[in-house]
């Protein structure tokens, strides 16, 4: 079957990867990320964005989406924790900046790490009473979390209710520094390159962040709660802090995001963080191999690009766009670039999103096997 | 008394299912909690290894309190649990799932690593084999090996006949022996009565979250309501 030849393909590729030596794969990150910061100077913006600006495009949606969905993939990949209203931290990012931004004097620099702290704090004060809850119960949770703060913005007139804020500020700017023919640390009101290069650089921290944690004790205790909560208990993870950590995690990076966002943007109101901004993200995930960085990046990539690319078929192209999810989610649900830990999760029900928190296995899981005997 | 359930009630919203149970498991035992599908087996042993939380009464392990203590601090204070349905983790190798069982400690593990494969030698063929593509006894064997990973005084099995072809039950049950004759004491958790009656010194009955018998092991086998009751007395098997 052509489904087993590509993931057998991909497991070669992994496998190749995993074989090589340290410096070498450090070389093709290095050379990734010097591409990653090409990206917007390319010949390529014809083909990849017809219709819009290629600069703006690879901001927003591109490489916010992919952000968002590293930091989520903390939540629902590593934790298997089904997150529905990771827009909320998205949100309460760029309304601290804002906020603090427009009342006091203070740097951009400055407000971020303020921004992204208590983008953690409030991951840890909707976990710290709904983390208890489960699959189906924690996403209905998480869901009106992410309605609460929308709704919230919309009704507190102290941070511009419906208006939003505006005149948040730029990242401050240093001239002179030219570089693949324009001024790449320029945070003007323009061009997008320069916030695009932040992303960038953000992104690979996180992604180094990510990487370690996964390869740490930090990492083997999620991986264990994603795969069954009750036996990790039993194996002496304490759960619920690492479910906070999780949480807490994610939330700084949807925060952090937010910060560089709203950054560029100068204005925000609360219309730009709704649901569908959740779900979208999560789909990134989903469709991308929950758990893998990059088939979370190459799910965020297209889920930000398609509907770009193809904006000429109108309104047609979210029509399209939802047939094609569904169609992948049909023919691959692991996703398009799934760990090799993944697959084995979803075929036994297990890893928290295998079932999308319902716990019904699957066809070929142990229990059905058991009631078919 | 190393372990002490004294008159527990647990709830699960409204329901009762767990009606003032109380029993005590002594240093170097086998006792075996036999009863029927629902009687409350399941939430007894969830409830001493700490993932169901009580409504009244207590539990005491090593003379000390531990009703209110969570589930993952039990683990290192020396209860260990293979888990209902296995739990095994899937998505990790035989090795892995042997070495989560050691997460909560520091030192050297290489000599319980060597003791867990030399009790289950399957497992150590089959070392790097993902946990959820193994075979349904190869499962129980990987829970049991973990959770002696955990190095417990005392070792909860919730069910570990449960789905296996006789051969392996037997095979199981040998190595739960085994391990007991090691000097580890095991709670054994059964629907398949007459199995954990021959190996276990002691035994509950429980039926709808009620102890409603307990006594030698050897007694309760020789017992004809129980024979009648849990051992299909009178009919071939």
């Amino acid at each position: 079957m052509i489904k087993n030849r590509v993931s057998g393909v991909f497991d070669t590729i992994h496998d190749t990867w995993a074989g090589l030596p340290g410096w070498q794969r450090w070389i093709v990150y290095a050379a990734l990320f010097v591409l990653a910061l090409a990206l917007p100077s390319l010949p390529i913006s014809s083909f990849m964005s017809p219709h819009v600006s290629w600069g703006d495009v690879l901001f927003f949606p591109i490489g916010v989406y992919i952000l968002l969905a590293l930091g989520l993939n903390i939540v629902v990949g590593k934790a298997g924790l089904l997150d529905l209203g990771f827009v909320a931290f998205f949100a309460i990012g760029a309304y601290h900046i804002a906020y603090i931004g427009t009342q006091t004097e203070w740097n951009f620099w400055a407000i971020l790490p303020i921004a992204v702290l208590m983008a953690a704090v409030s991951g840890i004060i909707l976990g710290a009473p709904t983390l208890r809850l489960r699959g189906d119960y924690l996403a209905i949770v998480t869901l009106g979390f992410g309605e609460i703060v929308r709704i919230t913005a919309v009704n507190t007139e102290a941070i511009g209710g419906t208006n939003g804020i505006a005149g948040i500020p730029h990242p401050p700017s240093v001239e002179g520094v030219v570089f693949f023919g324009h001024e790449i640390f320029k945070y003007g009101l323009l061009d997008s390159r320069p916030y695009y290069y932040l992303l960038v650089l953000l992104c690979a921290i996180v992604i180094i962040l990510t990487v370690r944690w996964d390869h740490s004790r930090v990492g083997r205790a999620w991986a264990a709660i994603r795969e069954d909560e009750d036996a990790a208990e039993v194996m002496g993870v304490p759960t619920y802090k690492f479910k906070l950590l999780a949480f807490a995690t994610g939330a700084a990076i949807g925060g952090a995001t937010g910060v560089f966002w709203a950054g560029k943007v100068i204005s925000i109101v609360p219309q730009d963080f709704p649901f569908m901004l959740s779900a979208t993200i999560l789909a990134a995930v989903v469709l991308g191999g929950s758990g893998n960085i990059p088939g979370v990046m190459l799910g965020a990539f297209l889920v930000a690009w398609l509907p770009e690319r193809f904006r000429g078929f109108a309104e047609y192209r979210i029509l399209v766009f939802g047939a094609v999810l569904v169609l992948m989610m049909a023919l691959r649900p692991e996703g398009l670039i799934p760990s090799r830990q993944r697959k084995a999760e979803l075929k036994a029900g297990t890893g928290g999103m295998g079932s999308l928190g319902a716990e019904v296995g699957g066809p070929d899981s142990v229990e059905a096997a058991e009631v078919a005997k | 008394m190393l372990l002490e359930v004294k008159d527990i009630n647990v709830h699960y919203g409204k329901i009762q299912a767990l009606h003032g149970v109380s029993l005590e498991v002594d240093q170097g035992e086998i006792v075996t909690l036999i009863g029927a599908n629902g009687a409350g087996k399941t939430t007894t042993l969830r409830t001493i290894s700490g993932i169901r939380s009580l409504s009244s009464g207590s539990i005491s392990f090593d003379g000390r309190d531990i009703s209110k203590v969570p589930g993952h601090k039990r683990v290192i204070a020396g209860i260990g649990q293979a888990p209902e349905g296995r739990g095994v983790f899937p998505g990790m190798t035989v090795h892995e799932n042997l070495l989560m069982g050691a997460y909560a400690r520091k030192g050297e593990l290489d000599k319980d690593l060597a003791e867990v494969y030399e009790l289950f030698p399957r497992l150590a063929e089959r070392r790097t084999q993902l946990g959820g593509t193994m075979s349904g006894g190869e499962q129980q064997m990987v829970a049991i090996g973990r959770a002696l990973m955990t190095k417990p005084k005392v070792l909860l099995l919730d069910e570990p006949s449960m789905g296996l072809a006789p051969m392996l039950v037997a095979q199981i049950f040998e190595i739960v022996k085994e391990i007991n004759r090691r000097g580890t004491t095991v709670l054994l958790i059964e629907q398949n009565a007459s199995q954990a009656l021959q190996i276990a010194h002691r035994a509950y009955i429980l039926e709808t979250g009620r102890i409603v018998k307990s006594a030698p092991a050897s007694e309760l086998l020789n017992d004809p309501a129980v024979q009648a009751a849990y051992l299909g007395a009178g009919l071939e098997h």
